[in-house]
């Protein structure tokens, strides 16, 4: 007998909540220390060190301390990727502006500051490259001596497939302009030295507990079991935390140095400077149309700006690479050629940010299918219909293979959302009055939740996917499911119960999701690339129908039934028709306590279990309507519209508020946010929150959400990722939008952030 | 000197540059007031002062004494934190105490504040995670209920 869903698919509070709201949180900075550690940064953006000179009396550790810390070396084996190394303090060359050289220690933070105050650097500077393009002119400056050409990446992919010859060829090159995560919790490490054991506890503000762990045991050449690492609660990440920051191996390595506990918090300028960028890239595409918009091929180039280092573990390849992969998209054609770049410049190492590549690659083709409809004089709506993949399973020119999916039918609901005929109607009417709106459209697949055959294929020497989880019932009756994925605010603890509680028929309020210990979990991988919900759940669903077949078969026992007449819910036992129960907990006590009674079963509740699925893909459209003011410059969002089909939302809120944080960085992304450095210098000039902008409450248009549910075998909860989605859609929909606004100008704008002056640019070009 | 936390009297021994955000995170005990950024920018260290919703990290302890400060810790089972939870009104958390503190200062100011008035306000401070939807409707909820 199956009981039927009851907590899934319910927007039931999240049990993270309560606590959070009273200010009882545990953030890595709340943890007081006898040590602090302040970082002296690099000043200029390229240079051999001369000289470093603290004052008396100043505690300083630089890479000669560290010789034996070996340099950080993530490895794609595939692709001709070239592993470019880091040293965990800069050894004789600084390559970006706010490279850390040293590590100050002292009682306090504001000690620690004052010494790191006082040193002084003499570094012979050399000239620097910051931009990509610039970097790959033959007369520019070597970055690294180990990148030739200033390149880590350079790959090809061509498809089998020859393309029929179009009848339009068009070319299109965005611009996306570089980004910071910029989580609103800065980045902290917390290094506790255990006299008794020798080990060392690094609680931290990380996505990725496990990986961190043999990271950074690796590097110090420590046995993995003598660290423990923590994410405690973390005031979100967006990817910026997945990566190995240098500064938690110095924390780790002076824990054990000095045999004491150190804490580390970058303020916001360390984070706008030396934390990982992402989103500096330039893509071209070529392509191929039939007279009724049919697409027909695809020639890409793309080249990211990927900074002076590589981020742990996903290399400096992740976005060209991603973008070479996923960049046919939503839609249906076979032809397919691409050329990724991956460039070394004096900046900060790029790393990856919700979306990862996928927010530029569909900029780029959003651009290019808006082009293509005005060039054949087709609606944008209507080119996009004649090319969505609408069968599934769909496999991409990449190999991908697309599940059951609805990508047309989002698009659809979006554009009925927005009531196109009444929107042009209006358009025009205020173009009449000097007022021009435009509407943009934004259409895409988002790949979630995939495991290791899908990691493999990009040749990483660490390839994660799979998930493991171990759920327990102890004799209480309260259920634990420990989890190597560790949420940041996605609200795991909560969705996750309620996918356990319908597993085992007891009420999410018995059940307590552990994670983020690495004494306490199951080895993982973390959370990021859309996956916890679909991996960790997927397991937790198959260890909840071991166990609920064990309480079943105990059940049966004690009621003296046959198992399949038990039915479990709400935390009760009972013979189907009848009033004969027994309480879940009394099935633990004896499962624990009276196990001589049941031979044919092991004693005690407790189950593990693994997902590790090919992965799935969501998809979304996007809808935006905005208004240009063409004397300011300044861009109203107007309307905002979501259709989105993420398979069954667990948990309908959880999944909102995804979608719309999502959407809120996409929004800013395309019209405020952007790290600039001195194109002489390369002094990063964007240092602080006045600088790079944020979006606050003001900036963000309510967000219309329509949702659909499409399930498909490809995952084993029915649910999808989708908590990158907003960001991938929203910059294409915006942009989209603006240069509808600015058509009857023959403005045209291929670049973000869109900023007035940008605005301004290319209205003085269409007037020239 | 002395700081007055949620009606609780701390005696502290601090530096003149010691910002009233650290003090009360470090000499107080008390880490619900978060550091976002250190400019006053973000925040997330809003707490409020005499009436007042301030960023403490933008006022020296020094400053702070003698006022009546009022931190997350004190608000105890308020409406807006039952309406947070129950709008969706926070993710990760972080931002979550200094929003709480402003939108208290600016009920408490104007128990009837407009839409637009809410809005204005609550545009002093950054959220990463939520898009602000879930953060605005809790204000607004606990505004109508003053109205009803």
């Amino acid at each position: 007998m199956r009981e039927s869903e009851h907590w899934v698919g319910r927007a039931i509070r999240r049990k993270e909540d309560a606590a959070l709201v009273a200010g009882q949180g545990c953030y890595t900075a709340d943890l007081p220390a006898p040590r602090h550690v302040r970082f002296v940064r690099s000043p200029v953006a390229a240079g051999r060190i001369a000289a470093i000179t603290a004052s008396p009396g100043a505690q300083m550790f630089t890479a000669a301390d560290l010789a034996g810390v070996a340099p950080l070396r993530p490895l794609i084996e595939k692709f001709g990727y070239v592993p470019i190394t880091q040293k965990i303090l800069a050894d004789g060359v600084v390559r970006y502006c706010g490279e850390p050289i040293a590590a100050m220690v002292a009682a306090t933070e504001a000690e620690a500051e004052d010494w790191a105050e006082q040193v002084t650097i003499e570094i012979d500077s050399t000239t620097p490259v910051t931009d990509a393009l610039a970097a790959l002119d033959p007369a520019a400056p070597i970055v690294r001596a180990d990148a030739p050409g200033n390149l880590v990446l350079d790959t090809r992919f061509a498809s089998a497939t020859a393309a029929a010859e179009p009848a339009l060829r068009l070319r299109s090159t965005i611009r996306s302009r570089r980004q910071n995560a910029s989580p609103i919790e800065p980045r902290a490490a917390h290094a506790a030295f255990d006299r008794a054991s020798g080990r060392v506890t690094l609680t931290c503000t990380t996505q990725t507990p496990h990986l961190m762990r043999t990271a950074i045991a690796d590097l110090i050449g420590m046995p993995e079991s003598e660290l423990r690492v923590i994410a405690p609660d973390v005031g979100d990440g967006f990817g910026q935390k997945m990566s190995l920051a240098p500064e938690f191996v110095v924390l780790v390595w002076l824990a054990r140095r000095l045999r004491t506990t150190l804490a580390w918090t970058e303020d916001r300028r360390e984070n706008l400077m030396a934390s990982f960028h992402s989103r500096d890239m330039s893509v071209t595409l070529e392509g191929g149309f039939a007279p009724d918009g049919r697409l027909l091929s695809i020639e890409a180039d793309v080249i990211a700006n990927v900074g002076a280092y590589a981020p742990y573990p996903n290399t400096a390849a992740v976005e060209p690479l991603m973008s070479l992969a996923e960049l046919p998209g939503p839609y249906d054609f076979a032809a397919y050629a691409c050329r990724a770049r991956g460039v070394v410049t004096n900046t900060c190492a790029s790393a990856p940010y919700r979306g990862v590549a996928r927010p530029a690659i569909t900029l780029a083709m959003e651009r290019l299918m808006d082009k293509a409809a005005a060039a054949l004089g087709l609606d944008p709506a209507d080119i996009r219909r004649r090319n969505l993949v609408a069968a599934f399973p769909h496999t991409s020119p990449t190999g991908l293979v697309y599940d059951e999916g609805s990508y047309r039918e989002t698009m659809e609901m979006a554009l009925a959302a927005a009531a196109v005929p009444a929107f042009r109607a209006r358009q025009a009417a205020l173009r009449r009055e000097n007022r021009y709106l435009g509407l943009g459209i934004a259409a895409f697949c988002e790949r979630t939740g995939y495991g290791t055959p899908a990691f493999a294929a990009r040749g990483m020497a660490v390839t994660p996917g799979w998930e493991t989880v171990a759920l327990s019932i102890d004799p209480s009756g309260f259920v634990e499911a420990r989890i190597g994925a560790s949420p940041h605010g996605q609200g795991l603890a909560t969705t996750l119960a309620q996918i356990v509680a319908d597993a085992l028929g007891v009420t999410p309020d018995k059940v307590r999701v552990i994670h983020g210990d690495t004494d306490r979990t199951p080895y993982g991988f973390g959370t990021f690339a859309s996956r916890s919900l679909v991996l960790s759940g997927g397991a937790l669903t198959f260890a909840g129908r071991a166990l609920r077949a064990k309480l079943g078969a105990i059940a049966a026992g004690l009621l003296e039934a046959d198992a399949a007449d038990i039915e479990i819910r709400d935390n009760v036992a009972r013979i189907a028709g009848t009033d004969r129960t027994l309480p879940v907990a009394a099935l633990a006590r004896a499962s624990y306590h009276q196990a001589h009674r049941f031979p044919a079963l092991s004693p005690g509740l407790s189950e593990t279990a693994t997902y590790d699925p090919a992965g799935t893909f969501s998809n979304a459209c996007h809808v935006a309507v905005v208004e240009v003011d063409v004397e300011t410059y300044a861009v109203r969002i107007e309307r905002f519209i979501v259709a989105e089909d993420a398979g069954r939302l667990i948990n309908p809120m959880i999944a909102e508020g995804q979608i719309r944080g999502g959407v809120a960085q996409g929004i800013a992304n395309a019209l405020f946010e952007e790290i600039v450095y001195d194109g002489d210098t390369g002094d990063i000039l964007t240092t602080t929150l006045a600088d790079y902008l944020l979006p606050t409450c003001r900036e963000i248009p309510p967000i219309e959400i329509h949702h659909l549910e499409t399930i498909s075998d490809a995952t084993v909860t029915g649910a999808k990722g989708l908590g990158e989605g907003g960001t991938i859609g929203a910059p294409a929909a915006i942009l989209n939008a603006i240069n509808d606004a600015l058509a009857p100008f023959g403005a045209v704008l291929d670049e973000i952030p869109a900023t007035p002056l940008r605005i301004h640019a290319a209205l003085a070009l269409a007037r020239s | 000197m002395q700081l007055t936390v949620n009606g609780a009297r701390y005696d502290i021994d601090v530096e003149p540059r010691r910002t009233l955000a650290d003090a009360l995170r470090l000499e107080c005990g008390l880490t619900g007031t978060h550091v976002g950024c250190e400019h006053g920018v973000c925040g997330a260290c809003t707490v409020i002062m005499d009436g007042e919703p301030i960023r403490a990290c933008l006022i020296f302890a020094i400053q702070a004494d003698g006022a009546a400060i009022r931190t997350v810790e004190g608000l105890g089972g308020s409406a807006l934190q039952e309406a947070f939870m129950a709008h969706h009104g926070l993710q990760c958390g972080f931002c979550t105490p200094g929003f709480l503190m402003l939108a208290t200062a600016v009920l408490e100011r104007d128990p009837v504040a407009s839409d637009e008035t809410i809005i204005e306000a609550l545009s002093s401070n950054l959220c990463r995670c939520t898009g602000y939807a879930g953060i605005i409707a809790a204000v607004m909820a606990v505004r109508d209920q003053g109205i009803r």
